[in-house]
């Protein structure tokens, strides 16, 4: 009785696992394998150069990859102070904080850029003064990695904040009581016991930084061969017609995408384990844009 | 020695709290501000002209109009995905499963890009289009596709764990009492799935609304046309319009705030449901 | 020396969980902080270890003022009601590891480091699970391994947080006798908290019996259990009969039951209620004077090493519970619904006031 009532006529269960199979397969599937194809369609040497022969594309994958592991690093820092205060200590404004915490996430990515160019860029409001010490934000690689780095403040500490709530205090306490010093006690005993949940966030937050794509249009001033990134990048080709080129770079980008999802399912397990968080809604808003 | 009460035992609040606050601060309030104050220096005239010209109001009906028909198009679909990978068993589920996130993981410049080339006169699908009269890219009907790309995973993962989590006895029972399955569906399981149908549906939406990345390659930016509304800030970016551009960011910011608290308020509502 | 506590305060909000605390522990004492859920014997704890600290009063451990010293500063060793084992440490690195934080100066080298952690293990008698986990060990080993950690520093005090409450019985008095054996070997002044009063009387020294913040008696387990102090310490150490009537002039009348009662002789007429342990009662068929109360035989229930009866009064129907031994019952053959005459044969008399536990208490 129990598998009976549940179950679908085999004429229903084939349709519909047909159907949402086709559904993945045309909105997912072919999509990737599109971007194989269509760079690798000249074949692997013709695809390299589009890679590396190719200055200002080449350039651009150094600068993503000098971009992304700063603002990567900036918001683990961010993300595990965020995640201590808030989870060990009861304060006034603690509620404000965690959701201004969540507030990159609401905004769309060409406002972030444009706060960012209304402050720091020729004319804004800190622009003129910066300028004049020589100190270029605004069009230059700083002004990318800030860009960036508001675009994925949440994620780390968001995932941080369950995993150290449910851990509990105890073993930090004991710790203390050990004779341990507040620094000891954060490497020997925080620190592991949160390094899943770190290691989750961490990848999500590289997913979405490598991504970004607004936020970085607009403050880097699009000059190719200094402030593109990939994504960038990718966009300048294709506005130059050169599909090839396009698909090269984002074929790269893929690779990096599939290799986040392998990572995510494997750690997604551990960090369940570790903390008794349900699924919120608002953890789904996870790489964006 | 009398005691003070507002010693603490756990060390690092000053530290992390200040650390916090200060980064924040810099990082997010800062700019905020910077954009509202901007939005502010127009005057009252200026900043109605700016926000509702005929050009905005276009964007403004694009933007929300092509991210409510995805969003709806985005529920049906993750209904059925969320369905199938939760109640059936088949070869390559858990494959499936996994790739339902790619779209997240995916730049949306790289999504905007294959689609953009798929949908092509001369694409891979779009090539079957042509003889319909049917011009997928370049057209409304590109930016509501892709931004279904991109709400997919939300609609999915909203319905997912509330599908696995139902309990059989509610369709064992309508099944005893002569249910059929269509029936037990509509009647029975579709409505405890109302909540997260309506909370996925609010984060595929929101999450269109900001889109860029992937729009600006399918859409052709065709002002009042297929022109959205970051691109249209974007624009007025470029002509150095900078008043006129953070007086719409402004409108979009509230925009999104409200989406965001509609969001909480949804998803404390379905919490209370699931119970 | 030991542990003095000083007119220690604390609330939590506007709930005051400690009223102005004095106690003093020895060195080489075992007290027990005896009380219900709530009454702030884990809280004194956690004060006296550092992990709180007191809205006024003063802590000192060693004769040293304490009161603001950091956890670890304290020398003090504490055990978790949950363990607190670092989950990601075997158990030799986590017994070692308040060996391993100590400033490099005051640190001992590796190979000593060592010898005290096997040192310790042996001594709880698990050296042979050094290098496991603590998700691979059950709760009593778990229990064993947090004291040999709280030990490897050697504290000049200990304090354990309802050791023993997470266990399940057996284990839990298994745990008891070696606790109190290993006192015997380690002798520092150790303070461990608990809501069991079979453990306070059978394990402590001395048992301080607390309550809604305040400590109603401190005395050895015999002081506490045959002379309480109030109402409130006789209920909670164990069952009670409870015959409520007045007491005037040293002279207590409970309905049938009148006895002298002499340490209340400068009392006024005042309600009171006298207190009879259920193994204090005596039952007999025959007619035992105008003390003895009729009763109907409501519940007999024999498993255990003596019989308890459930007896409901035939004068006002309240019921009233009587333990006999297993030969007496042989000797009677009592059924249920037979009556019986039943006497107290010792009575504690304690003048009604607004602190009057509810009936029978006993957690």
């Amino acid at each position: 009785m129990r598998v009976e009532a549940r179950r679908d006529p085999a004429w229903v269960r084939w349709g519909l696992t047909a159907a949402a199979v086709a559904v993945v397969g045309l909105l997912i599937v072919i999509p990737v394998i599109h971007v194989f194809w269509g760079a690798l369609a000249a074949g692997p040497a013709v695809y390299w150069n589009h890679l590396f022969a190719d200055p200002d594309t080449a350039h651009s994958i150094l600068l993503t990859l000098t971009v992304v592991p700063v603002a990567l690093a900036a918001n683990v820092v961010f993300g595990v102070a965020a995640a201590w205060a808030i989870a060990r200590f009861n304060f006034p404004g603690r509620t404000l904080l965690t959701a201004l915490i969540d507030l990159p996430f609401s905004v769309s990515p060409v406002v972030a850029g444009l706060m960012f160019v209304l402050i720091f860029g020729r004319e804004g409001y800190l622009g003129r003064f910066l300028l004049d010490e020589g100190v270029k934000i605004i069009f230059a690689t700083p002004g990318l990695i800030i860009a960036t780095a508001f675009v994925t403040v949440p994620f780390v500490a968001r995932e941080l904040l369950p995993v150290m709530e449910a851990g509990g205090t105890d073993e930090e306490l004991a710790a203390l009581s050990l004779g341990a010093s507040p620094w000891k006690m954060f490497w020997r005993v925080t620190l592991p016991n949160i390094k899943w949940g770190l290691a989750y966030g961490i990848i999500l937050c590289n997913a979405r930084a490598m991504g970004e794509f607004g936020a970085v249009y607009v403050v880097s001033g699009r000059i190719a061969g200094q402030t593109d990134t990939m994504p960038l990048r990718i966009e300048k080709l294709f506005q130059e017609y050169n599909l090839a080129g396009s698909f090269a770079v984002a074929s790269l980008l893929t690779l990096a995408a599939i290799l986040t999802l392998i990572v995510k399912t494997r750690l997604e397990k551990r960090v369940q384990w570790a903390s008794k968080s349900e699924t919120s809604v608002k953890d789904l808003e996870a790489l964006k844009r | 020695m009398t005691a003070s009460p507002r010693r603490r035992v756990l060390p690092g609040l000053s530290l992390s709290l200040g650390y916090t606050v200060f980064y924040l601060s810099v990082l997010v309030l800062l700019p905020a501000a910077a954009c509202v104050i901007k939005a502010g220096s127009l005057s009252a005239g200026e900043f109605w002209e700016a926000v509702w010209s005929e050009r905005a109001r276009a964007a403004y009906l694009l933007t929300f109009g092509a991210s409510f028909a995805a969003a709806l198009i985005d529920l049906f679909l993750g209904l059925l995905i969320a369905w199938v990978l939760v109640r059936y068993e088949f070869p390559g589920r858990g494959l499936i499963d996994s790739l339902i996130d790619l779209p997240l993981a995916l730049p949306t410049a790289v999504g905007g890009l294959v689609y953009a080339n798929l949908y092509s006169k001369t694409g891979w699908l779009g090539q079957y289009l042509t003889p319909w009269g049917i011009e997928a890219a370049y057209t409304r009907s590109a930016i509501v596709l892709v931004l279904t790309f991109i709400g997919l995973p939300f609609a999915v993962r909203t319905v997912q764990p509330v599908l696995q989590d139902i309990e059989p006895e509610a369709e064992e029972a309508a099944a005893s009492l002569g249910a059929s399955r269509w029936q037990s569906f509509r009647r029975v399981i579709l409505p405890s799935l109302y909540p997260a149908l309506v909370t996925g549906f609010a984060l595929s939406f929101a999450r269109g609304l900001g889109e860029y990345g992937s729009v600006v390659f399918v859409s052709g930016n065709r002002q009042y046309e297929t022109e959205i509304a970051p691109v249209l800030i974007v624009s007025r970016l470029e002509e150095f319009r900078y008043g006129e551009a953070a007086a719409i960011a402004v409108v979009l910011l509230t925009v999104s705030f409200c989406m965001l608290a509609i969001i909480n308020l949804l998803d404390r509502w379905s919490r209370r449901h699931a119970g | 020396m030991g542990i003095e506590v000083r007119n220690v305060s604390k609330r939590f909000g506007s709930f005051e969980a400690l009223k102005r605390i004095d106690l003093s522990v020895a060195d080489g004492e075992l007290l027990a902080l005896l009380g219900p859920s709530g009454c702030g014997k884990t809280t004194l704890l956690r004060i006296i270890a550092g992990l709180e600290f007191p809205d006024s009063g003063s802590i000192l451990l060693n004769g040293r003022d304490a009161t603001m010293s950091a956890a670890g500063e304290r020398q003090v060793g504490f055990v978790f009601q949950h363990y607190a084992l670092f989950r990601h440490m075997t158990v030799f690195e986590n017994v070692a590891f308040g060996l391993r934080v100590q400033p490099r100066a005051a640190r001992l080298p590796k190979d000593k480091i060592r010898e005290r952690v096997m040192t310790l293990l042996k001594l709880v008698q698990l050296e042979w699970l050094a290098d496991r986990y603590p998700s691979q060990l059950s709760g009593g080993q778990r229990q064993r391994i947090a004291l040999a950690r709280a030990l490897a520093v050697q504290p000049k005090v200990l304090l354990l947080d309802e050791p023993f409450g997470a266990l399940d019985a057996r284990v839990r008095k298994q745990l008891r006798d070696w606790l109190r054996r290993l006192h015997d070997e380690i002798h520092v002044a150790c303070v461990f908290v608990t809501h069991d009063q079979e453990e306070a009387l059978e394990v402590a020294h001395r048992v301080a019996v607390m309550n809604a913040g305040g400590i109603e008696q401190i005395g050895t387990p015999e002081e506490v259990y045959d002379r309480p102090a109030n109402a409130f310490v006789y209920s909670f150490l164990g069952d009670v009969n409870l015959f409520r009537g007045r007491v005037q002039s040293g002279r207590a009348m409970m309905g049938d039951l009148e006895v002298d009662a002499p340490e209340h002789r400068d009392a006024p007429d005042a309600p009171a209620t006298a207190y009879a342990r259920p193994h204090e009662m005596e039952v007999s068929r025959d007619d035992a004077g105008p003390q003895a109360i009729r009763a109907e035989i409501a519940h007999i229930q024999t498993a255990g090493p003596n019989v308890k009866l459930k007896l409901k009064r035939a004068d006002s129907g309240e019921f009233l519970d009587a333990e006999i031994s297993r030969d007496r019952q042989r000797e009677l053959n009592l059924r249920t619904g037979e009556f019986v005459f039943v006497k107290p044969k010792q009575v504690r008399i304690f003048i009604d006031d607004s602190v009057s536990p509810p009936l029978n208490y006993q957690i």
